[in-house]
Formats: structure tokens, sequence, C-alpha cells
């Protein structure tokens, strides 16, 4: 477990989730999921495709209200707020999306400083220097007048990021960072993410199906399988666990990494069925 | 019992009918919602700590309106000589050629102006802002938006809403005055009158109601055009097909509603 900067302080859960139902059309897809995220740690929500961890985010984020159960962020519920009470909260919540949903009309230094000349009073001057400040500390810092077009896909989420840090959230979601990403870059950003919560103390939550990422920079892993809860526990429980369905979840990742290059190009060109 | 065969094809073509019926019900009640939400926050957002910018306004007035200029006088000087020719051809017929001046005032004041108006900007700005909304959607910047508790209505739709209501109405008034300038060109060399001859018959002819009936006509296509955008781009599934699709159907639901309105408004105030 990485050490976190309020370790001496009793850990109190500034997420709350209890026996969470949510459907997509008729179709259930999370049911009755329970958990909660500690202040100042980085809990990885992991899960395959379908595993409803999409769903589950969309839900914490107040995006679409869930079909039963309970979620307080910051001890308060989310679930029965209006849409202005939200807005409010959200003041303290920030969220780094897949593909970082930058506005492709606006500058990297625009972006980032959106939720600033949106949300505050301030005047632009200090505007500047708080976006300044934010994209060097995602190693941005001078690309502020270039288009999101004009960034790469590891840049875009840098730059994604500092838009989420730059009202300094207590709660900072990320949605996939590694996703699409070589593990250069991968790994970087998953530096980015220690480093945010080390420097800021902020709580964050991550939503990845790569296991690689999800061992290296969380505190607990709460691991997600067709709908429901199958374990929540530190990154050495989560390797040790007995439980098939979460050790099949590991194997998956071996027998991926364990591909033999010339066994799998005789799969991709029938040899081996062949010689079989 | 046997279990139900397929539908037969007049089942099939009855279904099909029931559901473009029952899509077309849902698209008319979000674009009522939607407006009136704008509406709110048109009127509430400064109290909500959310006003809505002008600067927005004022771009978004720049590209549906500023930036269209050249291509509605180019259209709407077209169809001002148009006219003039059919009515002179028509009219010289019974020796009434000078009575063109009529035909090219009324129609292009209550009709023409702002029908093609309208229709241009269906095409060049409702399609735009289905494309844009469609795309923003598709690659989350919407709910970016909502995750920032800024909330899209007040910074997408009023901003166009706004802009295109206020735009809209006087490019119909600058598409009046360059239509029956070009028909007076075109009268005036091929029947001998004077432009100012032309404009002052043109000014004696027409009452102000006249030029306000297709004023207000537009205000009503810009409404539509805005919404029709809005809905249809927000309903976005799929990725770059999606928002193709979706800008088609911006251009084609447009248009057909700005023809079907201009219908029921002249219905209404002419007969």
């Amino acid at each position: 477990m990485h050490p976190t900067p309020r370790d001496s302080e009793p850990a109190t859960p500034v997420i709350e989730v209890e026996d969470l139902v949510a459907h997509y059309g008729e179709r259930e897809i999370l049911h009755g999921v329970s958990f909660s995220v500690l202040r100042g740690e980085i809990m990885v929500v992991m899960g395959g495709s379908g595993s409803g961890k999409s769903t589950l985010l969309r839900r914490l984020l107040g995006l679409e209200r869930p079909t039963s159960g309970s979620i307080r962020l910051l001890g308060r519920e989310i679930t029965e707020m209006t849409e202005l009470e939200l807005y409010e909260l959200s003041r303290r919540i920030g969220v780094a999306f897949q593909g970082g949903a930058l506005f492709s009309s606006m500058s990297v230094g625009e972006n980032v400083m959106l939720p600033l000349r949106e949300r505050t009073r301030l005047d632009s001057e200090t505007m500047r220097i708080m976006m300044r400040l934010k994209l060097e500390v995602v190693n941005l810092a001078g690309f502020e007048d270039l288009m999101p077009s004009e960034l790469s896909g590891g840049m875009i989420k840098r730059a994604a990021f500092a838009r989420a840090i730059v009202m300094d959230p207590a709660i900072l979601f990320c949605d996939e960072p590694s996703a699409g990403l070589d593990p250069v870059v991968s790994s970087a950003l998953d530096e980015l993410i220690l480093r945010l919560r080390d420097a800021l103390g902020t709580t964050i939550v991550v939503v990845t199906h790569e296991l690689e990422s999800a061992f290296r920079i969380a505190d607990r892993i709460t691991v997600l399988d067709r709908g429901e809860i199958l374990f929540v526990g530190t990154v050495a429980e989560v390797r040790e666990s007995q439980d098939p369905r979460v050790q099949d979840l590991l194997n998956r990742r071996f027998e991926e990494e364990q591909i033999d290059p010339d066994a799998y190009l005789a799969r991709l060109t029938g040899e081996g069925a062949r010689r079989a | 019992m046997a279990a139900p065969g397929p539908p037969s094809p007049p089942a099939r073509v009855l279904e099909g009918i029931g559901r473009a019926s029952l899509r077309s019900v849902s698209a008319l009640g979000d674009g009522a919602l939607l407006l009136l939400d704008a509406l709110t926050w048109l009127a509430l957002g400064r109290g909500r700590g959310q006003a809505v910018r002008a600067s927005s306004v004022f771009s978004e007035m720049m590209q549906i309106g500023v930036r269209a200029l050249p291509i509605v006088s180019l259209l709407a000087a077209t169809v001002g000589v148009m006219l003039s020719i059919q009515g002179i051809y028509q009219l010289r017929r019974f020796g009434a050629e000078d009575q063109v001046v009529i035909g090219v005032a009324f129609g292009m004041t209550r009709e023409f102006a702002p029908l093609i108006t309208g229709i241009l900007v269906a095409g060049r700005s409702g399609s735009a802002l289905a494309a844009r909304l469609a795309t923003m959607t598709i690659s989350q910047e919407v709910d970016a938006l909502r995750v920032m508790g800024i909330n899209p209505v007040r910074f997408l739709v009023v901003p166009s809403l706004l802009a295109m209501a206020l735009v809209l109405p006087a490019l119909v008034i600058w598409a009046d005055l360059v239509s029956l300038l070009a028909a007076g060109l075109y009268v005036g060399s091929e029947l001998g009158m004077t432009l100012q001859a032309f404009l002052l018959q043109t000014l004696d002819l027409l009452a102000p109601a006249d030029v306000m009936h297709g004023v207000w006509k537009s205000l009503f296509f810009a409404v539509l055009v805005a919404l029709i955008g809005i809905v249809d781009g927000a309903a976005v599934t799929g990725g770059a097909e999606g928002v193709g699709r979706v800008t088609t159907n911006s251009v084609v639901h447009g248009i057909t509603a700005i023809v079907l309105l201009d219908m029921l408004f002249v219905f209404a105030t002419t007969r």
C-alpha cells in the first residue's frame, strides 16, 4: 500500500456506496453494489468489459440516477439531489474522462481555465496563473496555446487531468487513464496520479481494466464482475485472494502476458490448427 | 398453441408508421422541454450563478449571421431577378409588365426572403449545430460540462438559440433589401424603368405589416431550426456514422418543418 499523506489521521469515508442497483433500459447492470472510499486513498475499480464499471462511474458522477441504493459523496446523498445541488457539489469533484473530453474549439489553456471561468469570480490574470500552475503539475507547461487536435494521446489525457484538478477537488475520478496509451506513457500517467494524491491529498477513484496499472497505483482495489463486487482489498490481498473468479481475472492477464509471439503468429495464420 | 409467425407486410408497414409517429411526438416533446429549459436558464441563469455569456451569443451571431451574408445576398438577388423574369413573362400576355413590382415586392417580403433564408440557415447552421452537439455528446464533452457543474443548456443551447432568433430576422430584412434591389435593376433594364421609380413604387405598395409578416415568420423558423439541430444532435448514437446521420436528419427535419410552418403561418394570418 502506498503511503498516504494522511496516514496519521483516522480514515473517513468520502465515498459511500450502499446497495446500488442500476438498470440500462430493462436490463439490470448493477445488482446491489456496496463499497466505500477513504479520504486520501487511491481506489481502483477494476473489471472487464461488461462488468458494470462505466455504469457505476456514471452514477457516482451524478450523470445518471440509480434505480435504488445510496451514494454519499463527501457526506452528502447525491441520489436525491436536485440538478442545482449537484452542480454545487461538482465544485469539489474533478473528472478526467477516458478520451480527455477536451473542447476541440478551445485551446488547452482555455480548456483548463473553463471551470474557473464558469464557476468562480476570479480575475483573468489569477485564472491564467492557476491554469499555468496546473499545466506545470502535469508537465504541460508552455502548451497552453495549442489546440487539443495538436496534442498526442498522452498529452490530451494530461491536459484533461489539469482541467480536472484546476478547482483543487476533494475527489478526482479517472476513467480508464491508461486506455489507448503505450506502456511508457501509461506508466507516466500512473506516476502522475500518485503524485497528485501525494501532493494534494486528493481522494482518487480510478476506473480501469488494466491490471498492471491498477497494481501500480492502487491503495485498494474493488473488483467488479457482472455487476457485483467480487472483492475489495489491497493489492496484496487481491493477489492472494482464493476467490476463483478473482483468480480468473488475474490469470487472464498472465495468460495474455505469456503469449509467445511465434504461437500468436501461428494462431493468426492458422498453422497451429493445421499442425494439430 | 402455435407460436405467432412473423408479422405480415401490411402489419410491418403499420408498425413502421406507428414507430415513426411515436418518435416524432417524442422529438416534439423533447424540443418543447428544451425550449422551456433554455428560456428558464436565460431568465434565471444569473441568479443561479450561471449567466448566459454575451460573448458566446456574439460569436454564434457572427457564425450564423455575418458569415452567411454573402450566400444570403447571392440567393436573395437571384430569387429577386428570377421572380422578376417570371413576372414580366406572364404579365406581358396582358400588357401589364409594369405591375411586376406588385408580385416581386409582396412575394419577396412575405414569402421568398424568409423561406430561402430559413432554408439556407437550416442547411448551414442547423446542421452545424447538430454536428457539433453530436460530436460533443460522443466525445463526452457534454458529460464533462455537467460534471464541471456547467449546465449544457445554458452553455451550448441558449447562445445558439438566442443568436439564431436575433440573426435570422435580420438576415431576412437584408434579403428583402438585396432581392428588391436586384429585382429593381433587372426590371429597370428590361422595362426601361429607373431603379428609383421601382423602389418608390415598392415602398408605396408595401405596408410595414408585409415586411413584418416575413420577419415574424423567420423568428419562428429560427427557433425551430435551432431546436431541431440540438434535439437531433443530442440524439446521436454510434460514432462518426451517427454524427453524419443526425446532421443529415437535422437538415431534412429543419427544411420540412420550415415549409410546413410557413404554410400554417400563411394559412392563419393571410386568408
